[in-house]
This record gives structure tokens, sequence and C-alpha cells, in this order.
């Protein structure tokens, strides 16, 4: 069986576990809208859409990143009953292909969280884009993929760990700044239109290949870990 | 043999403070700065120790590559590049708390605030944070396992690393621009040079000292760990 053909099988068993429970979904949509809520009490952005503008790309990052990791250690506890991940353990299959298609598939529920509350977001913020709009489609996935290959990763790591819901956020944000700098920095140049996102969006790049190529070559170490 | 390496250390650590000493008295006879006076001299311990603390981590990085390869073949060598990379970490952060706290200092003279969200004071924060979090996974960790999650966690650290370095190239910056190939205007005027050799010298051998003496009393807990499992 080759790599490929694995990683669509680990997608395809962890979207159809996600569609029969909507566990993960539905906790991150109201976990990610009720962040944008708290932080639109606090801002009263309606009345300041300039400060609105320049502070709405962080807050943005921030609620999908603090939604991100409740729903990321719910994705590896689930291999923990039955002994599900022993059996991956023993599995002939390439472990990284394991994490690639658990990565996959929690972009895809983050980018379908993003999907929904962006207009939300953006009625809520009273937002107007300044810059150019059309960098939205490559800031969001490549973000996306950012918080979630490491989240991902991380959610592995410290999956034996004592008090590891406490842990992933530690370990994962520290790592995850630069990234989260430059998402908030280009979120920031598109909306006000006073920065180019471009070299923001190449530090992106870099991140998200270095860190994706990191993880895969490590994750076989973490999961055979004991 | 045991004889012949502790006295070595030993005579590397006379030699550490010696420098030391002489760095120091250079730092405070070397001529003021033109335009800042004598809070510069900061700098002499400021840049050392931010300097050291970029090259450390890849102590770090190398404890945890080497525990990462003898860990299934040479249960004690791997406890000893286990204990190089714990005290690798412990003396980065050391060192990026000293830069952390004398760059807070000059900022507070020289900018008129303690600090600023530039984008090199940053990437040194998150420097810190980083190898933070490294301890404390070393801490949270299940028993057995703690070496090798570390080991994976810093050479996520180690990557981080260069990107926090060039970012200083990449954002416009509030920071001096860097004093060392920075281009125009940077550089140091000759007479401060013997000052700066000396004190960055000094003080990155004082931390691989500190390395050294961590190394030894690591490597001892992880032996000890072992035969407490057999």
């Amino acid at each position: 069986m080759n790599y490929l053909r694995t990683v669509w099988l680990h997608l395809e068993k962890e979207l159809r576990l996600e569609f029969r429970s909507r566990d993960a979904l539905m906790g991150m949509l109201f976990f990610t809208l009720l962040i944008v809520v708290v932080f639109s009490l606090a801002f009263d952005p309606t009345s300041q859409p300039t400060l609105a503008r320049q502070i709405a790309g962080g807050l943005l990052w921030v609620g999908l990143l603090f939604a991100s990791t409740t729903a990321l250690n719910q994705s590896w506890s689930r291999e923990m009953r039955n002994g599900v991940l022993d059996a991956q353990r023993m599995s002939p299959s390439p472990p990284s292909a394991l994490f690639l298609g658990k990565a996959l598939a929690n972009f895809l529920f983050v980018t379908i969280v993003e999907v929904i509350l962006a207009p939300i977001f953006f009625i809520f913020f009273n937002l107007h884009i300044l810059g150019q709009a059309s960098m939205l489609l490559a800031l969001l996935p490549l973000g996306t993929w950012a918080i979630v290959v490491n989240g991902t990763f991380f959610a592995a790591l410290g999956l034996r760990a004592r008090s590891r819901e406490l842990l992933l956020p530690l370990i994962l944000f520290p790592i995850a700044l630069p990234a989260l700098l430059a998402m908030i920095s280009a979120a920031t140049g598109i909306l006000t239109g006073e920065a180019e996102p471009q070299s923001a969006l190449r530090i992106l790049g870099i991140y998200d290949t270095v860190y994706t190529t990191v993880s895969l070559l490590l994750f076989e170490t973490i999961l055979s870990a004991e | 043999m045991q004889g012949l390496k502790k006295a070595s250390g030993i005579a590397l650590f006379l030699a550490t403070l010696l420098i030391l000493i002489v760095g120091f008295q250079k730092a405070m006879v070397a001529p003021v700065d033109a335009q800042q006076g004598e809070v510069y001299r900061i700098f002499y311990y400021h840049v050392p120790s931010a300097i050291s603390a970029l090259c450390f981590p890849y102590i770090n990085l190398i404890g945890a590559l080497g525990y990462l390869y003898f860990r299934r073949k040479d249960e004690i060598k791997a406890a000893a590049w286990d204990a190089l990379a714990l005290a690798g970490a412990e003396i980065t952060t050391v060192y990026c708390t000293i830069g952390l706290v004398t760059g807070s200092l000059w900022g507070r003279v020289a900018w008129g605030i303690w600090w600023t969200w530039d984008e090199r004071l940053t990437t040194f924060l998150l420097l810190w944070l980083l190898y933070v979090s490294y301890l404390l996974l070393r801490r949270f960790s299940p028993p057995g396992q703690t070496s090798t999650l570390a080991s994976v966690l810093s050479v996520f650290a180690a990557v981080d690393v260069p990107i926090v370095y060039y970012s200083i190239r990449w954002f416009r910056t509030q920071h001096p621009s860097p004093v060392f190939g920075g281009g125009d205007g940077a550089g140091l005027d000759k007479s401060m040079y013997p000052a700066f050799l000396w004190n960055l010298a000094g003080w990155f051998l004082w931390g691989c000292v500190m390395i050294g003496f961590r190394l030894i009393s690591a490597r001892r807990e992880r032996l000890a760990e072992l035969q407490e499992a057999i």
C-alpha cells in the first residue's frame, strides 16, 4: 500500500469519526464565537472603526489558536481509548502517514470554522478591507496550517504527560509565536492597507515548510517513545 | 585520566575567571561613547550574553541529536548526551535572562522605556520562552519518556532560533541595527574592540564552564535514575 493511500485512509477515518459526532467542530465554532463576542464587548469596535481594523487581525488568530488547542487534544485522546494508539504503533504502515492524515483532518476542521465565522467576525467588528482582500486566500490556509501542523504534533507529544490539557498550549505557543507574529502582521496589513503582507506571507511559507518536514521526520520518535 | 580531566576543568575555570577580570578592567577604562556617555558600558555585558544565548541553543540541539542517536544503542552514552541537552537549555535560559535584563536597563536610559515590542526584543523574548517551555516539558512529561520528548522539542526549538535571528532583517525595527555586519554606520570604534572581545570571550567561556558543571551533575542524576530502574 503506498504512502498517499495510507494518508488518505487515515484522513477518511478522521473525517468519518468527526462527522458522526461533530464534537470538535461544534466545540471550536462556539468557542471561537464566544471569544469574538468577548473581544467585541471589551473593545466596542463599531464606535472605533480604525482601532477595530488594527486589532481585528490579532483577535481573529488568537481566537482560532485557542479554539484549535481545545480541539487538538481531543483528536488524540480519541486514539487512547481501547488501545488504538498501541495498534497504530504495531501496524506496518508508516507512522508519519497517521500524523499527516490527522493534521490534514484538523486543517479541514479549522478551515470550516474560519469559513463559517469569518463573515460573523466581519459583521461584529464592522470591518471593511482596505488592502488586497485576495491575499486573505493565501494567508488563511498558510496560517491555519502553521497552527495545525505543530498543534497536532505537540498534542501527540504530550499525550501521555501529566495534565496534558495544560501542557499543549505551554509548548505550542512559544513555537508558534513567530508564525503568529507573521500571521497577525499580514492580517493587519491586509485589513488596514498600510503594509504589504507579502514578506510576512513568505515567512509563513518558510515556517510551514520547515515545520512540516521536521514533524514528519520526528513523528515516529514520539509515537514510539517509552 | 580522571585526575587530568579534573585538573584541566579547574584550569579552564581559573582561566575564565582571569579573562573576566581583564574584561571588567578593559570595559571600565574603555573610552566613553560620544553619544551615549557612560551608560553604553552595559553593552560589554549585554552583547556578549546575547551572542552566547544565541550559541548555546546549539549545544542543547547537539545534546538532543546525540541522545536521539544513542537512545536505542547505548543507554549510558544517551544519558550523557541528554544531560548535555539539559545543561545547554538551562544555561541558554540564564543567558537569555541576562540579555533581556541588561537590555531593558539600557533601554530605560537610552530610549526612556523599559521595554518595546520591537522585533528583535520580541524574538529574543521568544527564545527565552522556548527554552523555558523546554524545561517545563521536562518537568511535566512522564518519567521514562522525558528525554525523548524533550529531545524532539529541542529540535523544534533549535529550528526556531535562525527564524528568530533573521527576523531583524525581515521586519523593520527600533533596535540598533546590528553592530557587526549591519551595513552603513555599523562597527565598533577600534579603541572599544579589546574590551568587547575580552568580555565576549570571558562570558562565553563562563557559560561553557557552567554547562560543564551542570552536565556533570545532570549526568550523575540520570545515571542514578538508570541504576534505580535496573
